[in-house]
């Protein structure tokens, strides 16, 4: 009965000593798995501006239906969104998006940290997608 | 003037004792966190200070400002009566512990000896502010009117009333070597090195006393009136605030008390472990060995289960009390045939 105390305690002791594997989440961060879907960005073309057509694919997919578009063509006859929302308390993150969007142009992101104090910064619009490229090398 | 001189003498210590283990107390909440931290592989409270040092600051704060709630149905006055009792017991059983041998004021004459007290029924005094204390939680969780209190507080008068009869035995075996009740004299008796401690003498009676002070002071494997998993808590599952802060305070507080009082009893009090380290103060050695003591204390709590209640009865009544029996028997026979 004495011996499994015993045994118990030499044990403790050993984890006492050994190295805690706490990841210390603000300084140390883990890398997200692979295929991690996380706050969407938009694709850039070459001149700068976003590669979206407005189609409206990702609008007509979007199960939660937190994609809101305005489409307008500019001077070249080219289609553009006038306005892009994309409501990220809405989004449930399942990436049909991206798998729907013809042109390549909205992709599933690898950020999931951001806190805000309101609601409305959570509404993003397309200076806000493309900001969001930052966090997506 | 001798007895103003005394009277100084003597609030300077109460002052320097109380803010000592009040301090100690504070800390010995963060080093139960972090070593338990550190069994379990993590790192325990790092966030508030270096180390998390400030950590029990910010918990008493924090414990300051919550609100203060005394349950519609609870018997006001024991309500508010029971942690004050649980938190004086377990102070004022330092009164007699001797923490260090004595010295003499540089330029004077004056001789400061440091304990509070020092009393010739000193271990008696300490066993009966210990049982003092346990009037605190039984009176806490019967007065809170919450049948998880109750039965907490069952479960303490039970637990300890069975388990002083074991603790009070388990000492015998000292005093009979010892021949005096007076702290100051039992720790001058294991004077001149390790070999002339008691725990040598009363290996087995200083096993039991540890055990039986476990129970005392609602440790881990015998955690019952408190047992989170059950009672929620038990005793104090209606207290908040400094309320509950001062239950938790008397708790770490008797668990130093204890250890302080194993260590007078078994380990030489403030005596150096060998005759050539004698130079070092009486107080460091005193504090090293409490320290050992309260780290094997946590240690063990992060390594036993809890003992059923009925386990618990069976251990202190079946085993525990015929062990200490028997080592007082042993102990009383070899000392009559040495004569």
């Amino acid at each position: 009965m004495i011996i499994p105390l015993l045994k118990g305690l030499a044990f403790t002791l050993g984890r006492f000593f050994s190295k805690p594997i706490t990841i210390q989440y603000p300084e140390e961060k883990v890398p997200p798995a692979k295929r991690w879907r996380g706050i969407q960005y938009f694709e850039k073309d070459e001149k700068g501006k976003t590669k979206c057509v407005a189609c409206g694919l990702c609008m007509a997919v979007c199960p939660s239906q937190c994609i809101y578009i305005e489409t307008a063509e500019d001077e070249e006859g080219k289609r553009y969104p006038l306005t892009y929302e994309l409501d990220v308390l809405r989004c449930i993150f399942c990436g049909y998006c991206e798998e729907a969007c013809p042109v390549n142009a909205i992709f599933v992101g690898k950020n999931y940290e951001w806190v805000e104090r309101e609601r409305t910064p959570f509404l993003m619009n397309t200076e806000k997608l493309l900001e969001e490229k930052k966090y997506n090398p | 003037m001798q007895v103003v001189y005394l009277l100084i003498e003597t609030i300077v210590k109460c002052v320097v004792v109380f803010a000592c283990l009040m301090l100690s107390v504070a800390y010995l909440t963060w080093l139960e966190r972090k070593v338990l931290g550190h069994i379990q592989i993590r790192f325990g409270p790092n966030r508030c200070g270096p180390f998390g040092l400030l950590q029990p600051f910010s918990d008493g704060i924090k414990a300051f400002f919550k609100e203060d709630l005394v349950p519609g149905n609870a018997d006001k006055a024991v309500f508010v009566i029971a942690p004050m009792i649980s938190i004086i017991a377990a102070i004022s059983m330092f009164a007699v512990i001797p923490f260090g041998n004595q010295f003499t004021i540089p330029g004077t004459d004056w001789v400061v000896k440091l304990r509070i007290a020092d009393i010739d029924i000193g271990l008696l005094y300490v066993f009966g502010i210990a049982s003092l204390g346990e009037f605190g939680i039984v009176l806490g969780g019967w007065s809170s009117g919450n049948k998880y209190g109750l039965t907490g507080s069952l479960r303490a008068a039970a637990q300890m009333i069975s388990y002083e009869v074991a603790l009070g035995l388990s000492i015998v075996g000292v005093i009979i070597l010892s021949q005096s009740l007076r702290l100051t004299e039992i720790v001058t008796l294991q004077a001149g090195g390790f070999w002339n401690w008691n725990i040598l003498y009363q290996p087995a009676a200083f096993v039991f006393f540890i055990i039986c002070a476990l129970a005392e002071i609602n440790r881990t494997p015998f955690d019952m009136p408190e047992s989170e998993s059950e009672l929620a808590c038990g005793f104090n599952i209606e207290y908040s605030s400094m309320k509950f802060a001062l239950f938790f305070m008397a708790e770490y507080a008797h668990m130093i008390t204890v250890a302080a009082v194993a260590v007078t009893l078994f380990l030489g009090g403030w005596q150096a472990p060998l005759p050539q380290l004698d130079f070092i103060p009486g107080v460091f050695w005193f504090g090293a060995k409490v320290f050992v003591l309260i780290f094997f204390f946590i240690w063990q709590r992060g390594t036993f289960p809890r003992l059923r209640y009925d386990q618990i009865m069976k251990f202190g009544w079946k085993v525990l009390f015929e062990l200490t029996l028997v080592n007082i028997f042993i102990t009383a026979l070899v000392v009559l045939l040495k004569g």
